[in-house]
Order: structure tokens, then sequence, then C-alpha cells
């Protein structure tokens, strides 16, 4: 009974791997337990920050993985639910009603715009689309850093969060309101992934998929594609938004750099294709090796780099800063032979 | 402008297609529209201004253009040929550093090497780029959009593991400095450097495209590639050059890019690539001429707007293209079988 129950929850949609299973498992517990297990701020930063790229990357999955268009404007919809809880919590103070009014504003903002822009350009190829997104976005960057009044421009703002959630908030002694933030993170972005997936896979992700596969003959069996299309881009413009709320109410602070930036949308790109385009748990997967790698690889390259620190070429390839350039040809690899990512290897070992 | 692709005589009993002269309008209107607002002297100086960027802008982006147009490949990693060629400059530059000193020769010496330099670079490179990344994904759109975006960071990377990650000033050499002085309105000299050989690449261009036969099957190719193909001509050769030729020129594009703004940074490539999206939109994909005017419109517009409402300049482009694709959904020139 138990197993039906779980199936239902996972809208039947199972990791059909074992060993995907288990890496499923792990990081859920990883995540749950981080606070127990690993001590000290950044592990429980770099979880916190897990959890909500977890969401941001399926949502974003939802569109390329699942649908089959490229959209450079993901990061736009994040950084507007950070900004929307940004700005109302400063300019409200702090409050669950600025936090509430600030995520409300920007999930309506968030749904005219990708509405606007899917209607705009998804009649058309995809390539179009990704080239209007990647303008628009590079737009809204600039006036993000433009409108410093509201949005405090390059710096950012740095606002106060309800109390329940500061860390001089005590449930008991050692639940402190950093902790309740955390879990909280991990509860919303918990259910939002379930509903993804029950998303993906109702008979609306079904078109989508087969939207993906050939929008012509998907048109031709009586479905709107450009309703579908644009119903997708809206709901994964939504769940990018909670994501950017989320964000934002863990660091109490926002400014581009930390959800605008192009670099972003980069890493974004990077985990939906290394985890797998078209598997939800790929964003899972994806989000907890690659933020990882992104916070300790470092380290690790710069041991590599002490060792080869006399030969000029590869120091200089090895450089600590350069990690970026190994997960670019490791993304490369992953298009050519992996299209699919680890999941797609990983459900096709079982075979 | 004479030399537009009507002159060619067509042979008897082929009906000559009409030459749409409607956007070249638009950017004269544009640049007179801009006239009312702004004094005599300071609309030369804008206009100079504004014809020097959309020059630069149209050798980056024709490469671009004409590639989408013949293979139906669009690169996102266009921008790590400008990047490159901007930061040859900067080599070949600084290590001209005896050339760069007052004497206009000289100085032309130092800029014509550095450009010939980084066409180079920027055209093996091409070379490369697409041979190892291109390649193996002709014909799925949504791969080719990934795996160039990857090239692109991988590129971006590699300019930072060998000129580092900083601001690298590139100075204009003594001669090109400074402004010439016409009556009451300054063009600054390098403005007027950049029309002229923005002119030169596209006087070659269109006589490459117009009056050889390589320009006349790389044409035909846009229209109809396989036509071509089943005529015996090897269109993967033709585009492997379209290909090395266009990054060439994107290098050609980084180094007057980087010589307008004065400093590159690793990302320039990626910001410009914005822009060069932009224009192509605008003048249609894969249409050459398309690209020239989009280019000219948004080199206009930008500095007109600049210079009235600086706050709205960052959008006029955006609010440019919006406009443009009202007026006509697929581009100024639209490629007919697309």
């Amino acid at each position: 009974m138990k197993a039906v129950a779980l199936s239902r929850l996972l809208s039947h949609d199972l990791p059909r791997s074992r060993v995907l299973a288990i890496l499923l498992v792990l990081t859920i517990a990883g995540l749950l337990l981080t606070p127990f297990i690993f001590p000290g701020a950044k592990a429980l930063g770099v979880a916190a920050k897990i959890a909500v790229f977890i969401l941001l990357v399926a949502s974003y999955d939802l569109l390329l993985g699942y649908t089959g268009i490229v959209s450079f404007a993901h990061t736009m919809f994040f950084g507007l639910g950070a900004y929307g809880v940004a700005i109302a919590s400063t300019r409200l103070g702090a409050g669950w009603l600025a936090v509430v009014l600030g995520l409300a504003s920007a999930l309506l903002l968030s749904l005219l715009l990708s509405l606007v822009i899917g209607l705009f350009s998804l009649r058309v190829r995809a390539i179009f689309f990704a080239m209007i997104t990647l303008a628009v976005a590079a737009a809204f960057q600039t006036l993000a850093s433009q409108l410093s009044d509201l949005t405090g421009g390059e710096d950012g703002l740095s606002f106060k969060v309800p109390e329940a959630l500061t860390p001089g908030f005590h449930l008991t002694s050692w639940f402190d309101g950093r902790l309740i933030t955390y879990y909280g993170i991990v509860m919303v972005v918990a259910i939002s992934f379930l509903l993804l997936l029950r998303f993906v896979n109702s008979p609306f992700g079904r078109v989508l998929q087969a939207i993906r596969e050939n929008d012509f003959r998907a048109e031709a069996i009586g479905y709107r594609t450009v309703v579908y299309r644009t119903w997708s881009n809206v709901l994964a413009a939504a769940f990018a938004t909670l994501a950017g709320a989320l964000l934002a109410l863990w660091l109490r602070y926002n400014g581009p750099d930390t959800s605008l930036s192009f670099e972003i949308m980069l890493d974004i790109l990077l985990i939906v294709v290394i985890g797998g385009m078209g598997t939800m748990y790929g964003a899972v997967l994806g989000s907890a090796l690659f933020l990882i790698a992104q916070n300790y690889l470092q380290e690790l390259l710069k041991l590599a780099g002490g060792a080869v620190s006399g030969v000029p070429v590869l120091s200089l390839v090895l450089s600590p800063d350069r990690w970026l350039l190994w997960l670019g040809v490791l993304f490369i690899v992953c298009v050519y032979y992996f299209p699919t990512g680890i999941v797609g290897r990983l459900r096709l070992r079982r075979v | 402008m004479s030399t537009l692709p009507t002159t060619i005589a067509a042979p008897a009993g082929v009906p000559e297609a009409k030459f749409d002269f409607v956007p070249l309008l638009l950017v004269a209107a544009v640049a007179f529209a801009a006239l009312p607002f702004i004094s005599a002297s300071t609309w030369v100086t804008l206009t100079v201004a504004g014809l020097a960027m959309g020059m630069i802008v149209f050798i980056i982006a024709s490469g671009l253009t004409l590639v989408f147009g013949l293979m139906d490949v669009l690169n996102f990693g266009h921008g790590v040929f400008i990047a490159f060629g901007a930061f040859i400059a900067t080599t070949v530059l600084g290590a001209m550093s005896g050339y760069t000193a007052p004497g206009l020769g000289a100085n032309l010496v130092a800029i014509f090497v550095a450009m010939l330099v980084a066409m180079a670079f920027a055209g093996a490179i091409g070379f490369l780029f697409e041979r190892v990344i291109v390649r193996p994904v002709y014909g799925q759109h949504l791969k080719q959009i990934l795996i160039t975006m990857g090239g692109m960071i991988v590129g971006e990377e590699l300019i930072k593991a060998i000129w580092g990650p900083q601001q690298i000033p590139l100075p204009l050499p003594e001669a090109l400095r400074g402004a010439i002085v016409l009556g009451d309105a300054a063009i600054e000299r390098y403005r007027l450097f950049a029309v002229v050989i923005g002119l030169a690449v596209l006087v070659a261009l269109l006589y490459t495209l117009n009056r050889t036969k390589i320009g006349l099957l790389i044409r035909a190719g846009v229209q109809d590639r396989e036509m071509v193909e089943s005529l015996g001509y090897r269109i993967r050769a033709l585009f492997v050059g379209v290909f090395v030729a266009g990054s060439a020129l994107a290098g050609l594009g980084g180094v007057l890019w980087g010589l307008y703004l004065q400093s590159v940074v690793p990302q320039i490539g990626a910001q410009v690539t914005v822009l060069i999206f932009i224009v192509i939109i605008i003048g249609g994909l894969g249409s050459t001429l398309g690209c020239l005017v989009g280019a000219l419109l948004v080199g206009l517009v930008a500095n007109y707007t600049g210079f009235l409402v600086p706050k709205a300049a960052l959008f006029s482009n955006i609010a440019l293209m919006v406009a443009v694709l009202l007026w006509r959904p697929q581009g100024l020139y639209p490629v007919t079988n697309r």
C-alpha cells in the first residue's frame, strides 16, 4: 500500500533505475539532514541554494526538456521573484505581509511578461524565441541596475525578513530562525517539485512532449501548439519567480549578481543538460552535483593547480578560477554523447 | 548605394525582382526625424557616430546572418570570435608600441597588422569551431543553440586563461585620437576611420556576393540549398568557407569594437551578441542587406536616444526591434523560403 501511495505522490513517474533511486534518496536525505550532519554556515548555505536551484532548474526543464523551447529569460523571472520580495520588504518593512505582497506582485508581473513574450514570439521558430528572450533578459538586467531608487542598482538590496525567519528567533534552544527558513524552503521546493512532476505527467505534459518531438504533427492532431507552448512558458516563469523569492528570503539580500546575471542562466543550462533534459529528476541530481562542485571543486582544482604550478599551460587552465572551462567542456560532451544527461544514462543501464 | 543587387542585368525573359527601397528610406527618415530635436552640429556628430557604430556592428553581424541563411545554423557562440579579435588587438598593438606613437602612416600600419592578425586567428578558430562544435549538430536547432552556447563558455574561459579576467585598456593610436572640426560639428577621427573600413568591407562583401561565382553559389544556397547541391556543387565546403570568413569578419569587427570602447573585457563577446541578434532579427534572418540596414538603424537610434533621453538608450534597441517586427514580422528583408 505504501508503494502505491509513493507512486501516486510521484505521479507514477518513478526513477526507473535502482542507482538513480538511491542517488535521489541520498540527495533528499542530505538536504533534510544537512543541519545535523554538516556543521557550519557554509554547508547550510550550499544546501539551501541546492534546494532553490532544484525548483529553478526543474521549472526550466519544463520549458527546455519537455516542450523543447530554449529561453534565455529564465533568470529574468527568477530575478523578478527575488526583487519582488526584496523591494516589498524594504518598502513596507519586515513582515509576512510584505513577503506575500511582494511575491504576489512579482508573480503577476511574471505571468504578464511571460504571456506577452510567449504570444509575441512563440508563434515562430525556436531560434527566434531564443534570441528574443536573450534580448529581453539583457534589457531587464540593465533596467534593474538603472532603477537604483527601487532596486538598489548594482549594490542590490539588503532587507529584513519576518521575525520568525531571523537567526535571533528561537523556537527551541537549537531550532532557530535560520533552520525554520531552511526547512520552509525545502518544503516549498518539495511541494512545487511534486506539482511540476504532476504537470509533466498529465495529459497536458504529454502534449508538450508531443510538441517537442514534432510540433507539426501535434498541430495536425488538433492541439493548438502556440497555446500549449505559451502555457508552458507561463508555468515555468511562475515557478522560477517562486524560486527567486525563496532565494531572496534565504539570503536576506538581492542584487543583480545573485539572481539576474547571465552566469546564472548559464548555470541553469549546464545543470539541465548535465542532469538530464526532459527528466524532472535530472534537476535534483544536477543541482546537487553542480552546486557542490561550484563550491568545493574549486578547492580540488586548487590542489591540482598547485601540483602542476611549474608547467606553464597546464597551470593556467587548471587554476581554480577556470573551473567553468571544464564545465563548459563537460557541457559540450554531454550534449553530444549523453543528450539525456545523468538520469537518462542511469535509466538506460537498467535495461 | 548604387552597387546593390538590382544592378545585375537579368537575362532576357526572367523578370527582374523589384528592389525594395523602403527600408533604406527608413534609415534616412530616422536620421532626419531626429534633426528637429537636435542642433545641426550635434546632429552631424551623432549621425557620424551612429553610422560608425552601425558599420562596426554590420561587420560583426554579417558573418552570423550569412551562416544562418546558408546553413540554417544560428551560432550563439559568434561572440567568441569578436572577443578573440579584440584581445588579439591588445596583444598586437601592445607589441607594436613603436608604431602607435604619433604619425598617421605608422599608426595605420599598426592597426592594419592588428586587423589582419585578428582576422587570421578568428578565422582559424572559426574553422575549428565549425569542425568540432557545429558540424555534428547540423539540422538540430535545439542542440545547436546549446552547444554553441557551450562553445561560447569555453572560449570565454580560454580568453580568461590566456589574457586574464581583468579589463585591458586598448588605447587608440595617437593619430586616430581627437576630432576633426567641421564648422561647429566635431567628428571623431576614429569614427570616420570605422566608417571607411566598414564601407570597404561592405563593398568587398557586395562585390563577392553579387559579382563572383562563389557569391552566386552562396546566394543560391541561401535560397535553395538542395537545388545547388543537386547541380553538383559541394555546399558543405562552401559553408565551411563562409563560416571561416564570417568568423574572420567578426574578428575584424572585434578589433574595431574594442578600439571603439577603448578597453576590452572577456565578456565583450556576450555583450555584443545581444546587439547583433537584434540587428539580424530586424534585418530578416539570413539577409546581408537587411543586416546592413538593421545595423545602421540600431547605431543611429542608439546614438540619438543616448543624447536625447539617456535613460531610455538601453531600451531603444528593443523598442526598435518590436516596432520593426510589428511592421514586418519577418524582418526588413525577409529571405523568401524561410
